[in-house]
């Protein structure tokens, strides 16, 4: 069918008074959306192609370019958007279904948005990080009930294994084959110098990392690829993958062209096979059977090692985080429906799950009303942006956020949603070698580490502020928030005040 | 208006302490002068004294004391308290009426011992069944609130200047081997007595100055165990975690200042091999448990007194020594006035527990 039916949703703008020619745009371009005529010493743009991604723009050096919104618009439809229109002509060409990547860029509330902090005033002091102690550190684990002492009275070491961070944030799961070498490589380097953790995701681990294995969760997921003992043990900690926000109900998804060489070797599948993980674990049916696998991978590791699950955020994720808080788990991973995703169809990333925030909220007032808070530790994920969603998420309840996205910018990631294609000009979802070695993981761990340090003043900062010394003392510290412009059934369920209040 | 325990109220305040640790019981009289002396650390919104040592006659059964806002109401608390407990003698707590103390409520103190049967159909030991009784009323009886529930102990507290609420109640007629008093200046009228200080449960009393900022942190991680915050104070959140760390869990008063004033990691860190895996321990054990924010507490407990200030000594803390006599005070002139040549005064750092045992371990 020659009838082109989808106008381009950006344009690329150059500025020919600056443009010298010099052909960088086209060949940092991936998607080959720049074009030299060599006959007329010009260059031109195909719209069509372009993504978004803003290499060109970055890396243009007399700033000729420019990308825009083409502006371009159906006649304007309350019920049918242009979004929408698009979406059926693209399905009505390929039968097939929409796939995405990163995450839900839907309007949706967002509710850190509409939480505000405390400071202290007059009554208590606020403290000053820069001259007094700031504690960030945290443990992450199961506690006992019960305290034991020996013969001389003195408390016995009786806390199962445990993990001890530098700030509450972690970098979530990403699996190599996902993302580059490049960039797990720059995701390990990071974690490792700022003592805290960073996780494989579901791909395996590349043999050149295991010597990250201190700083590294190893995850396993419906796939099982890449999961050995060696692999199990390598890690501080072993993550079961049961959902994610991005696309609750679905397995993972990684198309044949990513894997190749290491990545294959990594998954222990052949190269260029595709990589879907199935939707549910076929050995888990329900909460008795999860409680087996817990307990299958701690006798895999000789009890050495504690156990995360992680679930999707789903209308009734109170109940299933209440029976992972009884399953032996020592820690429960809840990842929002704003999570990123290397590749998810779109429908499900934009339609299904619920926000972290209420999750968060729900999870922790579940486990406390059922007396078992204590059972596990509690990590949030699913668009944590800044070192203000950090401090709103400790105070609403949880003890560590993971990060995913936020690092990938950090690197360079410019969130033009199209990992799935695996040309990502960035060298961070990519596999193709020439496209992986733009990203230098000298510099993209020094990023990594740079935002996790300003992050860590700002928590620091705020905690101050607040008059708090100790994240331990933020923790569910819910007086500390106050909601904006939310209704009574909101305030409700996030266990927080009204501002004015 | 709300009522403490609708909203939270922040408030400032001086603390003063003192005990004989041979045992030997002293009259009031004394704590009343050093109290008043930090006249200006209060704004006629709340005073309180708890006293130990002082029903020896009554010594093996737990003394309520009982703030009831209506007659109908302490029926009906009488009738629960009946069916709990033996009451082996009720009488109103003996006051003074003054100008400076008015609205006073019906204050009610029994003496009681728990019903035989009712404690082991609870399947509780004594002294849980005894809270959860206190809790009970003080949730469920609207304008009843039981303020003191200790053996051989009592807290006096009032609306008003702690000097005159310490004549209200006669308080120099009585005879205790440890008091502790409080005078308050709390940010707005709270206009209710039952939320003035001391904070008791059981043997437990506390008297506090600061505002910790942890408080929800602390608020939610206690209520897990079982206990109700009906008030919204500092006060009485730090008394559940010393009755939670020290009844629930044994943790000895050393310990317990580990956690709630827990020294920091950095501090840790220097520690030997062995002191530092008790205290990375209790921090980890009890992170719900560490406060922060300003704080000058007294604990009263059945065998002794600990003073201690938050890990930064945000308030202001000193003690004196005097022979077998030990003086605590948010201010030295406190301590001064009563006892002019002292052995020994110093100021302990933050986070630094001064813990004071009875000689012998007598009650």
């Amino acid at each position: 069918m020659g009838l082109k039916f989808l106008y381009p949703e950006y344009e690329v703008v150059r500025n020919y008074d600056r443009c010298i020619s010099c052909r960088a745009c086209e060949r940092q371009c991936a998607n080959e959306a720049h074009e030299y005529l060599q006959n007329e010493n010009k260059i031109v743009c195909d719209d069509a192609k372009c993504v978004n991604c803003h290499r060109c723009v970055s890396l243009c050096p007399t700033r000729a370019l420019k990308i825009t919104a083409s502006g371009n618009t159906y006649k304007s439809n309350a019920n049918w958007s242009g979004k929408t229109i698009d979406e059926i002509y693209r399905q009505a060409e390929s039968g097939g279904v929409l796939l995405s990547s990163m995450g839900n860029p839907e309007n949706y509330p967002v509710y850190f948005d509409k939480i505000l902090l405390n400071a202290s005033q007059v009554t208590n002091p606020s403290i000053d990080p820069l001259r007094e102690p700031m504690e960030t550190r945290i443990s992450l684990g199961a506690k006992p009930c019960k305290i034991e002492r020996d013969e001389n009275n003195r408390i016995v070491n009786n806390l199962p294994p445990r993990i001890s961070i530098s700030m509450p944030v972690m970098f979530s799961a990403m699996s190599y084959g996902s993302i580059s070498y490049n960039a797990h490589e720059s995701l390990a380097r990071a974690a490792e110098e700022l003592g805290i953790l960073y996780n494989t995701g579901e791909g395996g681990l590349h043999e050149d990392f295991y010597k990250f294995g201190a700083n590294t969760i190893v995850q396993v997921a419906s796939g099982r690829f890449g999961v050995h003992p060696a692999y199990l043990n390598s890690g501080a900690a072993i993550e079961i993958k049961m959902g994610q926000g991005a696309k609750p109900g679905i397995g993972g998804h990684l198309p044949g062209t990513k894997i190749i060489g290491d990545v294959s070797r990594a998954r222990m599948i052949p190269e260029g096979s595709d990589a879907i993980s199935p939707a549910p674990h076929h050995d888990i049916y329900s909460i008795e059977d999860l409680r087996q696998l817990v307990y299958s991978l701690k006798e895999a590791t000789n009890y050495k090692k504690p156990v995360i699950v992680k679930i999707a955020a789903v209308h009734n994720v109170t109940a299933i985080a209440s029976g992972i808080a009884r399953s032996g788990a020592d820690m429960i991973a809840i990842d929002g429906f704003r999570g990123g995703t290397g590749a998810a169809p779109t429908r499900i990333r934009d339609h299904v799950g619920i926000p972290v925030e209420l999750a968060l909220a729900g999870v922790d007032k579940r486990l406390r009303d059922e007396g078992i808070r204590d059972n596990v530790s509690v990590i949030v994920s699913g668009s944590i942006r800044s070192a203000a969603d950090v401090v709103k998420a400790v105070a609403l309840g949880a003890d560590c956020v993971y990060i995913a996205s936020a690092a990938l910018i950090a690197m360079g990631c410019h969130l033009c949603r199209s990992c799935h294609a695996g040309r990502c000009n960035w060298g961070i979802a990519t596999q193709v070698p020439e496209l992986v070695k733009r990203l230098n993981p000298d510099l993209g761990y020094k990023r990594l580490v740079n935002l996790m340090t300003a992050w860590e003043h700002e928590i620091k900062e705020m905690m101050g502020g607040m008059g708090i010394n100790s994240i331990e003392s933020l923790k569910g510290n819910r007086l500390m928030l106050r909601g904006i412009g939310l209704n009574e059934k909101e305030l409700e369920i996030l266990g927080i005040k009204h501002a004015g209040e | 208006m709300q009522r403490e325990g609708q909203v939270r109220i922040p408030s400032g305040c001086a603390i003063s302490g003192v005990i004989d640790k041979t045992g030997r019981r002293m009259s009031g009289e004394a704590i009343i002068k050093s109290i008043a002396v930090m006249h200006e650390r209060s704004n006629g919104l709340g005073g309180g004294f708890a006293a130990y040592g002082i029903y020896p006659e009554y010594k093996d059964f737990y003394a309520f004391h009982i703030f009831y806002e209506t007659s109908a109401v302490k029926r009906d608390c009488e009738d629960f308290l009946e069916r709990h407990f033996d009451i082996i003698n009720l009488s109103k707590i003996p006051t003074r009426k003054i100008k400076e103390i008015t609205d006073e409520p019906l204050i009610w103190r029994y003496f009681v011992t728990p019903l035989p049967t009712k404690l082991s159909d609870s399947q509780l030991d004594e002294r849980e069944f005894v809270a959860k009784c206190v809790f009970r009323v003080n949730t469920r009886f609207d304008g009843a609130y039981v303020f003191s529930s200790g053996k051989n102990m009592g807290v006096f507290k009032a609306v008003g200047y702690p000097e005159d609420v310490g004549r209200f109640y006669k308080l120099e007629d009585y005879e205790g081997w440890c008091f502790t008093a409080h005078g308050r200046y709390p940010t707005n009228t709270p206009g209710w007595w039952g939320g003035a200080h001391p904070f008791a449960l059981l043997d437990y009393s506390v008297v506090h100055n600061g505002e910790i900022s942890s408080y929800d942190a602390n608020r939610r991680a206690i209520e897990m165990y079982g206990y109700k915050c009906t008030l919204q104070t500092d006060t009485e959140v730090i008394t559940y975690i010393i009755d939670y760390l020290h009844r629930k869990k044994q943790l000895s008063f050393e310990e317990i200042a580990a956690v709630i004033a827990a020294p920091f990691w950095q501090t840790i860190e220097r520690m030997d091999t062995a002191e530092r895996e008790i205290h990375e321990y209790l921090r980890v054990m009890f992170s719900g448990q560490l406060i922060t924010g300003p704080f000058s507490i007294l604990v009263g407990f059945d065998n002794g007194l600990m003073a201690l200030n938050d890990r930064l000594k945000l308030r202001s803390m000193v003690v004196g020594e005097k022979g077998d006599l030990v003086y605590v005070a948010s201010e030295e002139s406190a301590i001064r006035l009563i006892e002019p040549s002292l052995d020994k005064v110093w100021s302990p750092k933050g986070g630094e527990a001064v813990v004071v045992n009875l000689n012998g371990g007598g009650k």
